[in-house]
């Protein structure tokens, strides 16, 4: 647990700083890698969260792939140096930024959080982490044992569990559409960006 | 590490880009800064699937995954979101030559 504690403190003043960063600095370009930063530390949440998949992905996609395009198109563009301009509204901006956060603050604190408690909350793990599983060892049955699956088809439940489950189960329309709006995104992107 | 304090962690990221979103000029940042918003808002739902109980989870242990799926689909909008804006970027320098969104007013009038 203290370890845990540790982790998540350096992860949050590395995230909260390097956000900070990437909207006040004026170079774009280091704004750009800041926000490699960002991303790996939200990875970083990811696994302390249970969610090794998700950190993954968060890695390939927005540290991979998502940052290097903006980093193109940084280079692309000029004025990169001192490109990080405000504009009028920084004060109407901040002040509204600060209420937000001070009505989220006050929501995630006030509110009675139907937690996962003892026994639901080590099960509910053993089911995040074994979203992700090798072939070498197929879920864990001892560990499934441990966490508080006692009969076989409880354990098979867990097992079975897992992201894609979900996603192809049901979920099934919302990943469809949202890959048919992949789809037409780089279509759209295609065609506003080819020549004339 | 609770869930509040994972809550107010991702809700200041959210914040910092909503600043930067509105009260930036460089249409690049724009983009950065939605990117940061995105990351508040899925840093949210996987430490709610994390500590919450979800609906369904007697029916179905795979119901703790809830959170995490919601979170694979924003990625994926996130990325398209990124691919598009990059798009209108390239077009609107290439009409304006400049990425400032003071600029940016060819729909006026």
């Amino acid at each position: 647990m203290l370890f845990q504690d540790i982790v998540f403190w350096v992860l949050s003043v590395l995230a909260i700083g390097a956000s900070l960063g990437v909207v006040l600095v004026k170079d774009l370009f280091r704004a750009a890698l800041l926000l490699v930063v960002v991303f790996i530390a939200v990875a970083g949440f990811f696994v302390l969260l249970s969610a090794e998949f998700l950190a993954v992905v968060q890695v390939l996609i927005y540290a991979g792939a998502i940052a290097i395009l903006i980093i193109f198109a940084i280079m692309l563009t000029r004025d990169v140096q001192h490109g990080n301009l405000p504009n009028r509204f920084q004060i109407p901006a901040a002040t509204l930024a600060a209420v937000l956060l001070a009505v989220m603050v006050a929501v995630a604190v006030d509110t009675k959080w139907d937690l996962l408690a003892g026994q639901a909350q080590s099960r509910a793990q053993a089911v995040q982490t074994s979203a992700v599983r090798t072939l070498e060892s197929p879920g864990d049955l001892a560990g499934l044992e441990r966490a508080g699956f006692a009969t076989e088809g409880e354990r098979t439940a867990a097992q079975e569990a897992g992201l894609a489950d979900l996603l192809i189960g049901d979920f099934v329309l919302p990943f469809e559409a949202v890959s048919l709006l992949l789809l037409a995104a780089v279509i759209g992107a295609l065609a506003l960006v080819r020549p004339r | 590490m609770t869930l509040e304090s994972m809550m107010i962690v991702a809700a200041i990221m959210f914040c910092i880009g909503l600043y930067g979103t509105l009260a930036r000029s460089n249409v690049l940042v724009v983009l950065m800064s939605l990117e940061l918003m995105f990351n508040g808002v899925n840093l949210t739902l996987v430490a709610l699937a994390k500590y919450v109980v979800p609906v369904g989870i007697e029916d179905n242990i795979a119901a703790v995954l809830t959170g995490q799926v919601f979170a694979v689909f924003i990625i994926t909008v996130a990325a398209a979101e990124v691919a598009l804006g990059l798009g209108i970027v390239f077009a609107m320098y290439r009409n304006t030559e400049s990425v400032d969104l003071a600029n940016a007013t060819e729909l006026r009038n």
